[in-house]
């Protein structure tokens, strides 16, 4: 790892201020993606802005008929929110279901979605339920926020301040870990509010997260695993790698959203 | 150089340090803590488990800055020198829940954290799904198991041994 100057801002505003008079330098949240890309070298900030004494970042509250989740608040508190196992169950499954306890101890919402690894499990949720990204600049829909493998709609020196998640009265979210790294190898978030549906897929997608339509399509007569039994997508644009061909990935995004939609009516 | 300051196993430390210096570098290096190790230096091994502030977290990917002010446990401070072992350890001891020992200062914090999460009556398979971030490479995990087990229960208040010194 290359080294840096080290800052610990108390305010967003001040962490703004030192992304602005340090172009090339990087927040740090949870530093369980960003760390291990520095001492690979493949990432060399000159500054680190350390978000963990800002004010106000962490959390999970209900407001009105969303879940809002502070930009640093923890995997595991996320997943042990009781506001959350109440309010919508269905999302809590997402972060209990990243990396390791020691990794849940430390990663953070905000970081795991400003990074968009193609493999991650949040984003999946975002996408899944149509979360609203906040950050000190606007607000972004998930649907305009995941740009790519890991490329998002953030400009140079914003900040996620925190995700609202609408609340759905049914939703789930399946994965295939990975047996080694517990990222997904094909993760399923599939949400029902109203009559808006929403299945997203992460893992898969050699372009990240994406939503399919044709199941969605398929769903709105009854959201149940019935209705897309045999359904299948086509393996174009899904990733091949030696863990898994583009083939079995398609193939597990429909298994594994029969699975999430059997949780989800459970 | 920067300056870091925080309490490590108790004692107030402060130390000059590189912004890149990894709080298991700052363990090992600076305070001479070794029980702390390094086994894979990516995130995935769990040698290096430590408490911050009481949660496990890992030191290789944690910057000794972002400890500033932090209360820090390392294996050696568990227990006195020279006096009883952490009923923890004394339960990795009795089952023979180590062979070459490299794991084990991580497995024992980790345990520890289990201990805080889910409390003193632990079945086998969430043992084993809570050590998904520690890796061995002598055991087998089957001793391992056993001795989390026994460990939490002798934890307990009122079980075989004395409460933990955290
Ligand atoms: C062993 C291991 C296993 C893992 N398994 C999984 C898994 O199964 N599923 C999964 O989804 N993830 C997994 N992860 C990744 C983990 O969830 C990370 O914690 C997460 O991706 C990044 O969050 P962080 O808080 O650590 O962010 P950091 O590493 O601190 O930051 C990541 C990036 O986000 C930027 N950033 C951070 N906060 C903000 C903010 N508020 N606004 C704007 N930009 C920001 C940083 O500048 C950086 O570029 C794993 C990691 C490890 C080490
Ligand atoms: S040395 Fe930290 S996880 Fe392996
Ligand atoms: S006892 Fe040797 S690695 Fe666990």
């Amino acid at each position: 790892m290359y080294n840096f100057t080290f800052h610990r801002p108390t305010t967003v505003r001040q962490a703004a201020g030192l992304l602005a008079r340090n172009p090339e330098a990087k927040l740090l949240a949870g530093g369980h993606s960003l760390l291990p890309v520095m001492k690979q070298r493949l990432a060399n900030p000159p500054a680190l802005v350390d978000l963990s004494l800002v004010e106000g970042m962490s959390g999970v509250e209900l407001k009105g008929r969303s879940v809002v989740i502070g930009a640093m608040t923890r995997h595991a508190d996320v997943a042990n929110s009781k506001v959350l196992q109440e309010a919508m169950p269905g999302l809590a499954m997402v972060p209990g279901s990243i990396g390791d306890p020691q990794v849940r101890n430390r990663g953070t919402i905000g970081g795991s979605i400003a990074n968009n690894d193609p493999n991650a499990d949040y984003p999946a949720a975002c996408l899944g339920l149509g979360a609203t990204i906040v950050t000190n600049k606007r607000r972004i829909a998930a649907d305009d926020f995941f740009t790519g493998m890991f490329s998002t709609a953030l400009e140079e020196g914003e900040i996620i301040v925190k995700v609202m998640f609408p609340i759905a009265k049914k939703c789930a979210y399946e994965k295939f870990k990975h047996p080694a790294s517990g990222f997904a190898l094909v993760g399923v978030f599939v949400s029902k509010r109203g009559p808006d549906i929403r299945v997203a897929v992460t893992g898969a997608g050699s372009n990240g997260v994406f939503r399919v339509k044709s199941f969605e399509e398929a769903l709105k007569k009854r959201f149940a695993a019935k209705s897309i039994e045999g359904m299948t997508i086509p393996a174009t644009g899904m990733n091949t790698d030696i863990h898994a061909s583009a083939e079995y990935r398609a193939h597990l995004v429909g298994v594994l959203a029969r699975r999430a939609l059997a949780k989800a009516a459970a | 150089m920067p300056t870091v300051s925080m309490t490590v196993n108790g004692k107030p430390v402060t130390g000059d340090v590189e912004a890149r210096t990894l709080l298991v570098q700052f363990l090992r290096e600076n305070l001479r803590l070794t029980g702390t190790h390094v086994g894979c230096d990516t995130s995935q091994c769990g040698a290096c488990v430590i408490h911050i502030d009481g949660i496990a977290a890992k030191s290789c990917t944690t910057l000794a800055l972002q400890c500033e002010g932090a209360k820090v446990t390392t294996i050696e401070g568990l227990a006195e020198a020279n006096g009883p072992l952490h009923p923890m350890q004394e339960a990795f001891r009795e089952h023979h829940g180590l062979q070459c020992g490299y794991c084990t200062p991580g497995m024992i914090m980790a345990a520890l954290d289990i201990v805080r999460r889910r409390g003193n009556d632990l079945d086998d398979h969430t043992i084993r799904e809570q050590l998904d971030g520690n890796i061995c490479r002598c055991t087998g995990y089957h001793n391992i198991v056993k001795a989390i087990k026994a460990g939490a229960k002798a934890m307990a208040p009122g079980g075989a041994s004395r409460q933990a010194a955290e």
